[in-house]
């Protein structure tokens, strides 16, 4: 998955690209059909950015979205699952109009994650970058940031599906 | 097969008990490694660790290789299956939201090209 290969869009659908560059790193890629300004504004206006990024399918409702985008100003997102209400939070560090977004995320137990965006435009599109570093190799393997899946958990529950569905056959 | 399949089940619910093992299947997933480099790396002893290796192998999600003196571990198919399902479902999430991100952009992009026009006029 080399980041450059990746971000090469096809003419009908953009590709996005996952790398996990390192023990605490991951990097996602994409290039957007349009100038960095507008993308950059559907990254920083609360009811534009509540429209995009928690997708349909995902089951999850988002209640609030709070978003102070400046630099020490705060987010806040509330989402309900089932039964339950998760909130997700943190504080912007960077903010530089039309390139560059950085923030925490500061709901985990295990220290901030820190997110950075960054819009480089070229010949009208624009190639996001998305690069979360964690704070430990143990906290990115956790998903403490819980938009993460995890890893081990999730073969355990894999494991559990499939033990109980052979228990019924 | 029903009986084959849940020996397997056990198996790996064996295997995935323990911390150690757990992050025996962690690092292999980042490199392939020697039951030496393990053993240093967790701070216990090559028999301890070998015991630990041979129950991840049991269970299909570590393979091992002896070349020489060296055993090389490395992640057993499921284990492989399973590294790879997790990155693929954290990029279908993220393809998932750039898909509704495009919806969003081609909007504003209607809209400032109808803004455009007015202000031309």
């Amino acid at each position: 998955m080399d980041v450059r290969r990746e971000s090469e869009a096809t003419p009908t659908k953009n590709r996005t690209g996952v790398e996990r560059k390192s023990e605490r790193e991951l990097v996602v890629t994409r290039t957007v059909n349009a100038p960095a300004r507008l993308v950059f504004e559907a990254w920083t206006k609360a009811e534009l950015f509540r429209r995009w990024w928690v997708p349909k399918s995902y089951g999850l409702t988002l209640l609030s979205c709070e978003m102070d985008v400046r630099v020490g100003g705060q987010y806040r997102l509330v989402f309900r699952h089932e039964d339950s209400t998760m909130e997700f939070f943190g504080t912007y560090l960077e903010v530089t109009p039309h390139s560059r977004l950085v923030w925490t995320n500061e709901e985990g137990d295990n220290g901030k994650t820190i997110t950075t965006v960054t819009f480089e435009e070229n010949a009208g599109k624009t190639l996001l970058v998305v690069q979360d570093l964690y704070p430990s190799k143990e906290a990115l393997d956790s998903g403490s940031t819980g938009a993460m899946p995890e890893t081990l958990d999730q073969l355990d529950e894999l494991l559990v599906s499939l033990g109980s569905s052979t228990e019924t056959k | 097969m029903v009986q084959y399949r849940q020996t397997h089940f056990d198996a790996s619910f064996g295997a995935l008990s323990d911390a150690t093992r757990r992050g025996v299947l962690e690092q292999l997933g980042r490199a392939d490694a020697s039951i030496t480099a393990l053993a240093e790396r967790f701070h216990m002893t090559l028999t301890g660790m070998k015991k630990h290796v041979g129950v991840l192998e049991q269970a299909g999600l570590v393979s091992t290789e002896k070349v020489g003196r060296v055993r090389t571990c490395k992640l057993g198919l499921r284990g492989l299956e399973e590294e790879a399902a997790w990155i693929e479902r954290y990029r279908q999430l993220w393809a998932a939201r750039f898909d509704e991100l495009d919806i969003v952009v081609e909007e504003l992009k209607r809209k400032e090209k109808a803004n455009g026009r007015k202000k031309r006029k």
